[in-house]
């Protein structure tokens, strides 16, 4: 049908037969998408005259917006927190493979290191829009390493810091830049946290609790001067206990202050948490529950060893641990894995799920308006998805950017 | 007449799409060839539940109507008068209206002609009734301060004009306005009795709006059912329409 837009004469691409998700619900709805953003069909019919150029058949598919990683260390034999020649091949590489999981938007996340590899990776990441070349970066989240020795997980002890000579600065003499940062893990109860949380929370980046021995009145003081996030709830913090919940006491406390929310993110394998540690957090704060994957270097590849950053890792089938030991280090968890996994642990509504990959991060990092939502104007990243939630196709500003093989993997 | 008696409201608005299908397939739209469709005014553009939304979701989204064949009156025009004139001017220009369809207000009212509306009236600006202003008010948060008193509506004599009129009545709250509308006379404060000098009507309703009518009434038309239902069945598709077309005619006339 011939169209006479007055706003602009970009194709109109319409997608018919499927529900999508809009308002918290699977609505069976079509969807438009012109020069990148979700458009207002009711706008373009009446304002515009417009009507669509290409008509697209989703053969009943679920449309969802695109998949947002805000916790992911690596893949496919890259490792963010190594300070290799071919870096920016590395960061292209993961990019473009983790369309096919249904991510759309990334952070690549640094575990602690040394200042020389910040130094010289943080000037290599950029903020960038996605496409066909791979999910788009949001900016990099620097996890330590400003953390608890005691909780360190699988970071090397030696690259641990502290901030308390110089607060803030000290920190940015650590990390060298904090131009394309977006999120900073740390723990409260290091001293002159608060001030180096309201700099950070000044700059636009957001704080996140974790690899700490913090009680409960220290998180609550760290998120009154404005940290939001949790870091892969319930590992490498103080384990709940009913007269000090600690970090996790955060859920449900009501010292959050007006108008804000706390955010939490989990690792949704089936490794990193028991199935009823999950829905117990769940239950008890299920809009601020964030999947990340915290996916290291291994994700993708066989079983054996990789490197984390300056450890060695050994990969046993889903599980990761420190070579030798057995303290579980990253995952090899793919994002669409962790929604369907989320989806059968907790019993949630297909909306839930999908939504705490894709709406609930956007809300985290403030992006909400453009990220995370198949509301007008936002940008037009989404995916298709099958009843069961594997993920069919891939789209980036309107484009598709990945399928599905008919023939299979 | 013909009135159309079902037994709720979606039988007896499944009856009523089938035949405003089958009567645009029989016609055999194309190109230079427009079936227009009247339907009646409602609420003020800005408002989100504006009549534009309205017929954007209900009707607009689900077919592929081209933009430029719709004609919704713009209660945000800068000169009214010139608008609703400017509308009847489209009318004649597409070829009259086939077919208009609308419902009645409780107070028997078509489109927005309230009680006293001159039933030779064509499209203008009409001050509303409470009654309807009232009805009108769950669209508006229940605020009656809120709910536009004036709206812009075709005249009772421009819908006369159309090729055929079809009204759908359902609920027992229309009940009275139904009676009145075609047992009682023709009366300019029951708007929609100007149809009973239409040589083509066709009501369509469930039980609960024959509950003021006549026993003898209810009983004649529903005992023409079977002559009516060969108006929706067999439900024609626009693909087949070049066989039927030959073989298309009115099964019986008023």
């Amino acid at each position: 049908m011939p169209s006479n837009k007055s706003v602009s004469d970009a194709p109109i691409v319409q997608f018919t037969n499927c529900r999508i998700l809009r308002d918290h619900r699977l609505q069976r709805e079509d969807l438009w998408v012109r020069e990148g953003k979700i458009l207002n069909p009711e706008k373009l019919f009446f304002d515009e005259k417009g009507s669509a150029d290409v008509q697209l058949d989703c053969k009943d598919s679920i449309i969802a917006p695109g998949f947002i990683d805000v916790q992911i260390n690596g893949g496919f034999g890259v490792d963010f927190s190594l300070a290799t020649d071919d870096f920016k091949l590395g960061i292209d590489l993961v990019s473009q493979k983790i369309l096919s999981h249904g991510v759309t938007s990334f952070c690549p996340t640094l575990v602690t290191s040394p200042p020389s590899v910040y130094h010289q990776v943080l000037p290599q990441i950029s903020v960038r829009n996605g496409g066909a070349h791979g999910a788009g970066i949001l900016g990099a989240h620097l996890e330590g390493p400003f953390i608890s020795k005691e909780k360190k997980g699988a970071h090397p002890e030696h690259c641990l810091r502290t901030f308390e000579a110089g607060a803030f600065q000290d920190l940015l003499a650590i990390y060298g830049t904090l131009d394309c940062v977006q999120i900073v893990t740390l723990a409260p109860e290091m001293r002159r946290s608060s001030e180096v949380i309201q700099e950070l929370t000044k700059r636009g980046i957001c704080v996140s609790l974790g690899h700490s021995v913090a009680n409960l009145s220290q998180a609550e003081e760290a998120v009154q001067h404005g940290a939001t996030f949790i870091t892969h709830l319930f590992n490498a913090m103080l384990p709940f206990h009913h007269r000090d919940p600690g970090i996790v006491g955060l859920l449900t406390s009501d010292k959050i202050p007006a108008g804000r929310r706390v955010f939490y993110g989990m690792i949704s394998d089936g490794i990193h948490t028991n199935p009823a540690a999950l829905r117990i957090a769940h239950r008890a704060h299920p809009k601020g529950l964030v999947l990340v994957t915290d996916a290291m270097a291994g994700m993708g590849l066989a079983p054996g060893r990789h490197t984390l950053g300056q450890q060695v890792v050994e990969i046993d089938g889903l599980n990761t641990y420190i070579a030798g030991t057995k303290t579980l280090s990253g995952s090899v968890a793919t994002m669409d894995t962790c929604v369907r996994h989320f989806q059968e642990a907790t019993g949630c509504s297909v909306e839930t799920a999908l939504e705490a990959a894709s709406l609930h991060p956007a809300q985290l990092l403030g992006i909400e308006h453009r990220k995370g939502t198949l509301k007008y104007d936002s940008d037009a990243d989404f995916l298709m998805l099958n009843e069961s939630l594997y993920v069919q196709a891939t789209y980036i500003a309107g484009e598709e950017v990945w399928r599905q093989d008919v023939s299979g993997m | 007449m013909k009135l159309i008696i079902l037994e709720n409201y979606s039988q007896a608005s499944e009856w009523a799409a089938k035949y405003i299908r089958n009567r645009i397939v029989q016609f055999g739209p194309g190109p230079g060839r427009f079936f227009t469709l009247g339907l009646p005014t409602g609420l003020p553009r800005d408002h989100p539940e504006s009549y534009h939304s309205f017929m954007w979701n209900n009707f607009f989204k689900h077919v592929d109507i081209s933009p430029e064949n719709v004609h919704i009156l713009d209660g945000n025009a800068p000169d009214l008068q010139a608008e609703c004139d400017a509308f009847e001017e489209k009318i004649k220009a597409a070829g009259g209206i086939e077919l208009f369809v609308g419902g009645i207000g409780p107070d028997g009212h078509i489109a927005f002609n309230e009680p006293g509306s001159s039933l030779v009236s064509r499209t203008r600006v009409k001050t509303l009734a409470m009654d309807t202003i009232l009805a009108n008010a769950r669209f508006f948060d229940g605020d009656l301060s809120k709910v536009p008193t004036m709206a812009l509506t075709v005249g009772v004599g421009t819908v006369m004009d159309a090729r055929e009129v079809m009204i759908l009545i359902t609920g027992a709250h229309k009940a009275f306005a139904l009676y009145k509308a075609i047992e009682d006379g023709v009366n300019h404060m029951w708007t929609v009795s100007a149809f009973q000098q239409h040589p083509n009507t066709v009501f369509v309703c469930d039980e609960d709006a024959t509950l003021e009518l006549k026993v003898k009434t209810v009983k004649y038309f529903k005992g023409l059912m079977l002559v009516h239902n060969k108006l929706v069945e067999p439900l024609y598709s626009m693909k087949e329409m070049g066989v039927e077309r030959s073989q298309s005619k009115k099964p019986y006339s008023d």
